[in-house]
């Protein structure tokens, strides 16, 4: 990291951070910083933690019966893990796109509106205002500006998922996670949600799991590499496709292996 | 033979039919015996549930074509109030007294009386118990708790009947200040025991098998545990929980053996749950053993049968396009 005081703080920091499920451990002592409205990118082989480590950032290991950890995970130099933690409020500031879109079986607006809903927004002229800008913001709102009442599941695998995106943007959270946002989709689809990323850069701080490599170039700004559950290198994207320090991180990157 | 060579080949030669070997001659005859076998049993079970519903109506049909029952049982005696005599209550189920008394009215109030408290008992139980359950309940309950309900599930009726005449009669009688042990609401709470394990384990069954995307969804959005219970996985599952709901509600309309124990059987028109109800599956059962073969009454029990049969076809009727409008909403035409 640059000393260079003009340098964007973390957002987000990981510090020694070990994962566990039940005993086995996902990842192991992993320190990272997430930089403040930058993208950055987590690659590296199946399996290896970089996914496990996305959904730690907004606890959503919690969920999984057994997952233990050490180490602290820092939001705005606070422990997401202290007490004065609400996990609601973290989810609300960390949102999350999945690796599958994963529509409510609900109409498109109440698909966007269900995450101001819950937070308490009731104000319906509010309501489709909010809903019409993460729409437009997500680069869907022309192609489903005469449907918004009908179902979010009619929608296409892309147009699905960049639903998922603007429903995570509309609760306007600091952070958005992505794990694999682009991994089922076709090359145009998975174009247009790299666009999106590359827009919603200026307002949000993006930590993108993907298993494609190019598109890690593309959208990044920095890259950490995952292997076997440590963290082997992060840095910016360019210097780690291009001039790596490590072998294994080289190996992975050209192809070598993974 | 390179590659090209031999594509050019495959294209240009016609195929001839390869002869069928003994062993897939034997394999495609024991399919056919399977197939056969499989298709005769579904058509035997679908058969026998015609044939019992052609039993009945013709048993009924009786009541439509017999000089002497439709003089003693036409549709005005069994829907329409009738003047037996000043003073004497319009409504009466009397079939065997000297002038026979054959409204369907007490029976269907008390019918529709037990019915409905079960349903009001059963389905927020059953519901809410599938719900945390399925949403709220650690791993190690849930696997508790859906075995041993299910086991309830198992109780014969005339136990659970027993035991609402035994047990819960002074209780409810008690607790609620009735003036008599048995009546509709006995009854209905009776029933609720026997339709809490069908709609618990539908139910259950149906929120289980909503994605856990959609929860991790919602959870991710800053969603609370229950939020996401309430408004995202529960409106998933509706159709099942309604299929639940009408799967109760037949066993409800059908049960015979608690309300012939619990409810009293007197044939009044009362809207209070502290009176006595008769049922229309208990009617059947309580007369049945009685009734003389070919008489007015005996054609007047099927009629009945008949009756409950053809409610519960509607409701599933209803349900089930309810139902299918339900999912075209939630999926909009699409999966």
């Amino acid at each position: 990291m640059s000393l260079n005081p003009n340098a964007p703080r973390p957002k987000m920091e990981a510090r020694e951070l070990t994962l566990r499920y039940g005993t086995k451990a996902a990842i192991q002592k992993v320190s990272l910083a997430i930089l403040d409205r930058r993208v950055t990118a987590l690659i590296g082989p199946s399996g290896c933690g970089k996914s496990t480590f996305l959904r730690a950032l907004n606890r959503m290991n919690d969920l999984i019966p057994g997952a233990n950890h050490t180490g602290s995970i820092l939001l705005d130099d606070t422990d997401i893990h202290d007490r004065s933690v609400d996990v609601v409020d973290l989810r609300r500031r960390v949102g999350m796109v999945f690796q599958k879109s994963n529509p409510f079986p609900k109409s498109i607006f109440e698909n966007v509106a269900y995450g101001l809903r819950v937070g308490g927004m009731k104000d319906k002229s509010a309501l489709e205002q909010r809903v019409e800008k993460s729409l437009r913001g997500a680069a869907l709102w022309d192609e489903v500006k005469d449907r918004l009442h009908e179902s979010a599941l009619g929608l296409s695998g892309g147009q699905q998922q960049r639903l998922c995106i603007a429903r995570a943007m509309a609760v306007e959270p600091q952070v958005l996670l992505m794990d694999e946002p682009a991994s089922a989709l076709d090359p145009i689809a998975t174009a247009k949600i790299e666009e999106l990323i590359h827009e919603l850069k200026a307002t949000y701080t993006i930590a993108i799991v993907t298993h494609n490599m190019q598109q890690a170039a593309r959208v990044s700004d920095r890259t950490a590499f995952f292997y076997m559950g440590e963290l082997v290198e992060c840095g910016a994207t360019e210097q780690i496709f291009t001039n790596p320090r490590e072998k294994r991180t080289e190996d992975y990157v050209t192809g070598k292996f993974g | 033979m390179d590659r090209q060579a031999i594509m050019e080949q495959g294209l240009t030669q016609p195929l001839v039919a390869p002869l069928l070997s003994p062993a897939a001659r034997r394999r495609q005859l024991r399919e056919k015996v399977i197939a056969g076998f499989i298709t005769l049993m579904a058509f035997t079970g679908i058969a026998a549930l015609i044939l019992i519903i052609i039993f009945v109506a013709k048993e009924a049909l009786a009541l439509f074509t017999e000089p002497e029952a439709r003089h003693e049982a036409s549709l005005s005696k069994m829907f329409l109030a009738q003047d037996v005599a000043p003073g004497r209550p319009p409504f009466r189920w009397q079939p065997v007294s000297k002038i026979p008394k054959v409204s369907m009215i007490p029976l269907f109030v008390g019918t529709l009386k037990t019915t409905v408290v079960s349903m009001l008992v059963a389905v927020p139980l059953g519901v809410f118990g599938a719900l945390f359950a399925a949403e709220f309940a650690p791993r190690r309950l849930r696997e508790l708790l859906k075995p041993v309900i299910e086991l309830l599930a198992g109780i014969p009726s005339v136990v659970l009947g027993f035991f609402a005449l035994m047990v819960m009669s002074t209780v409810v009688k008690e607790a609620l200040g009735f003036d008599r042990p048995l009546n509709a609401m006995l009854a209905g709470l009776g029933l609720a025991l026997a339709i809490v394990p069908v709609i618990f384990t539908v139910s259950e069954d149906a929120l289980t098998a909503v994605p856990r995307s959609y929860r991790e969804a919602s959870l991710a959005l800053g969603a609370t545990p229950w939020e996401t219970a309430w408004k995202v996985v529960l409106p998933a599952a509706a159709p099942g929980i309604l299929a639940a709901c009408v799967l109760g509600f037949g066993r409800a309309i059908g049960e015979t053996m608690i309300v012939l124990m619990a409810s009293g059987n007197a044939d009044v028109i009362s809207w209070s749950l502290g009176d006595s109800a008769r049922s229309l599956s208990a009617t059947i059962a309580a007369e049945m053993g009685e009734v003389v073969v070919g008489s007015p009454h005996y054609s007047l029990l099927f009629f009945i049968g008949v009756q409950l049969f053809i409610f519960t076809f509607v409701l599933n009727l209803i349900a089930s396009t309810w139902t299918r409008r339900v999912v075209r909403k939630l999926t909009g035409g699409a999966s």
